[in-house]
């Protein structure tokens, strides 16, 4: 006999051989580390702004000088101009800006704590890189795009796991203990889902001072979007928890003279984690795009603090997205963080659900 | 007396009586053995003494304290009291490798370091005719049998000296149930254990037990010895069932 191995042994091994998940696995590891590293990794820091540049096109990376000669990666420079019907143009000037790879640049706190000045590439100034094009005051999308991954992705993150540890905690009390405590439990979950999920948010939004730094911002986002989550949970996993009660290892566990709240966490509660997990993971995104739209519609982080709504913030306009597309680009990591959340949720589920089945009764 | 039932009542909404004025003395050593239909309160009154089930009256004494109210037991009734459930695939926890569903049964123990928790496994993993190597493992890598002796080794973690046993051969094949019988019988010398042995298997009834309660309907309708009832039952319901059991032997 192999290696024995445990049930998420097994669920991970299922999990790891589809390779969508995998694939979604790795978007996701990518995006968080990226956020992780974004100081690095962004050329420009959240405060930086060219007000030579507003709504400047993705600047193009050349090889070649102007004159033909290999010089590798540069940037030109960037010159504004008004067409005749007043638009803004921007046309390349010969003046050739090499892109340094871990030059030194404005500096800046590795981690929270490290002082460093290296990015990963960046252009003398006065040449500026726009991988992904600026926005209105010449900031570089892509390295807001990056900073602001850290608000955007890390709401979603510790908003799932404060609203699922509570829905958790009240879904297993109410469905194991039952009775009047359940009855309690499940009518104030009721009431908080009775009252419709974005009316509920700005009703909250609106009782939280607005003149708060970014930090307590982001905290009261989280436990806002927290305190609309967890009712939807506490109730499937209550309905869980009534029929895992009556199983006969929880009944072993009685007899031996297990507590209850360790019965609860021990033998009712993991058996939920094929919902759960799944759940988590498909509940990542309403998160995100909760966090998206309060800042999209300015109750969120302020500027000059990036997430990717009060990015898309600028994006409501359907003239400037006509004359610079590119401001739409927090809306594709948005996308693409939703769809690798929805992806991996589903093979989870997929992974844990066949095991739920009884494995091994055919031998 | 080991065990000490008073009428103890139970009737389940829908009007379904389950137990009903049942009483019953357990004598240390004495293994007493419940049989009867299925749907007859056998497993109600398992549930009832294990405290799973509250009773609507009655009392329960164990080595002649009172244990009536399900919060008394647990404590030293818990420790001295185990049992042994009917299905080994959804007694064990799929989650936990067999050294902690062992563990876990010594939650009421006096403390003991790792050295004395692993002795007692291997022990009670020998008691069931186990080898000592299985404790990583987890409950799906074993057949049914194994899991019934792993339930059993559970329930000997804490050194009962009453051990119900709620149709615990019921579900297994004919050959499992020879090898699960064997251990059983041989497990009251090693260990002093008394049985509590719900079962409806009359020959393994015949094979383990002292004495034998008849239930039907709820109510005990008949307890006597083993000989004495195997040989000349008095209620007609005994009659029918042994007669259903063992029609050869009648016949003769």
């Amino acid at each position: 006999m192999e290696k024995p191995r445990s049930e998420t042994g097994l669920a991970w091994q299922r999990f790891t051989s589809d390779r969508a998940a995998l694939a979604a696995l790795w978007v996701l590891g990518a995006l968080y580390a990226a956020a992780l590293l974004a100081d690095v990794a962004a050329p420009y820091s959240l405060k930086d702004e060219s007000r030579e540049h507003p709504y400047c096109p993705p600047t193009a990376i050349h090889l070649l000088a102007p004159d033909g000669r290999l010089i590798g990666p540069h940037v030109r420079g960037m010159a504004m101009a008004y067409d005749t019907f007043r638009r803004r143009v921007y046309r390349a000037t010969p003046e050739v800006y090499p892109l340094r790879f871990f030059g030194k640049g404005e500096p800046y706190r590795l981690l929270g704590f490290l002082p460093f000045d290296r990015h990963l590439f960046i252009v003398d100034a006065p040449g500026r890189v726009y991988l992904l094009g600026a926005d209105s005051r010449g900031r570089d999308i892509f390295s807001r795009i990056l900073h602001g991954a850290r608000v955007s992705l890390t709401i979603g993150l510790f908003g799932v796991i404060i609203s699922f540890g509570i829905g958790l905690l009240v879904g297993g009390i109410a469905g194991y203990w039952g009775g009047r405590v359940d009855d309690v439990l499940m009518r104030v979950c009721e009431m908080v889902m009775m009252v419709p999920g974005f009316y509920l948010l700005l009703a909250l939004r609106a009782a939280v001072p607005d003149s708060l730094d970014p930090l307590q911002v982001y905290a009261a986002i989280i436990i806002i979007l927290s305190f609309i989550g967890w009712a939807g949970l506490a109730r499937v996993i209550r309905g869980m928890c009534l029929s895992l009660k009556e199983r006969d290892y929880v009944l072993a566990a009685r007899t031996m003279g297990l507590t209850d709240m360790e019965i609860i966490v021990r033998h009712v509660l993991p058996h939920t984690i094929s919902y759960s997990l799944a759940a988590v993971t498909l509940a990542v995104p309403g998160y995100i795009l909760g966090e998206s739209a309060l800042s999209l519609i300015g109750l969120g982080i302020q500027d000059p603090y990036a997430s990717w709504g009060n990015m898309l913030a600028e994006a409501m306009s359907i003239v400037r997205i006509q004359f610079a597309p590119w401001i739409l680009w927090p809306a594709f990591f948005i996308g693409i963080t939703v769809l690798s959340f929805n992806v991996a949720g589903d093979a989870l589920r997929d992974a844990w659900d066949p095991l739920l089945k009884g494995r091994g009764e055919s031998t | 007396m080991l065990l000490k039932l008073e009428g103890l009542r139970k009737s389940y909404p829908g009007g379904v009586t389950a137990l009903d004025d049942v009483s019953l003395d357990l004598m240390p050593g004495e293994h007493v053995s419940l049989v009867g239909e299925s749907g007859c309160g056998k497993t109600t009154l398992a549930r009832v003494v294990m405290g799973l089930v509250a009773p609507d009256a009655g009392r329960v004494f164990f080595e002649g304290r009172e244990f009536s109210s399900v919060r008394a037991r647990r404590g030293m009734f818990c420790r001295k009291v185990r049992m042994v459930f009917q299905d080994p695939f959804t007694s064990l926890d799929p989650r936990y490798s067999v050294r902690a569903i062992l563990g876990e049964a010594l939650r009421l123990e006096p403390r003991m370091t790792r050295g004395e928790e692993l002795a007692r496994m291997r022990g009670v993993l020998a008691l069931v005719r186990l080898p000592p190597d299985i404790l990583a493992r987890y409950p799906h890598e074993f057949s049914g049998g194994e899991r019934q002796r792993i339930a059993m080794a559970r329930a000997l973690m804490s050194q009962p000296s009453l051990l119900i046993l709620d149709e615990a051969l019921s579900s297994l094949d004919v050959l499992v149930q020879q090898d699960i019988l064997s251990v059983l019988e041989e497990l009251p010398r090693r260990t002093g254990v008394t049985y509590l042995f719900i079962a409806h298997n009359l020959r393994a009834v015949r094979r383990l037990s002292r004495r034998v309660a008849v239930m039907r309907q709820g109510r005990i309708i008949e307890c006597a010895g083993r000989d004495e009832l195997f040989s000349s039952p008095s209620h007609p319901y005994t009659q029918a069932l042994l007669k259903a059991a063992f029609n050869y032997e009648v016949s003769v």
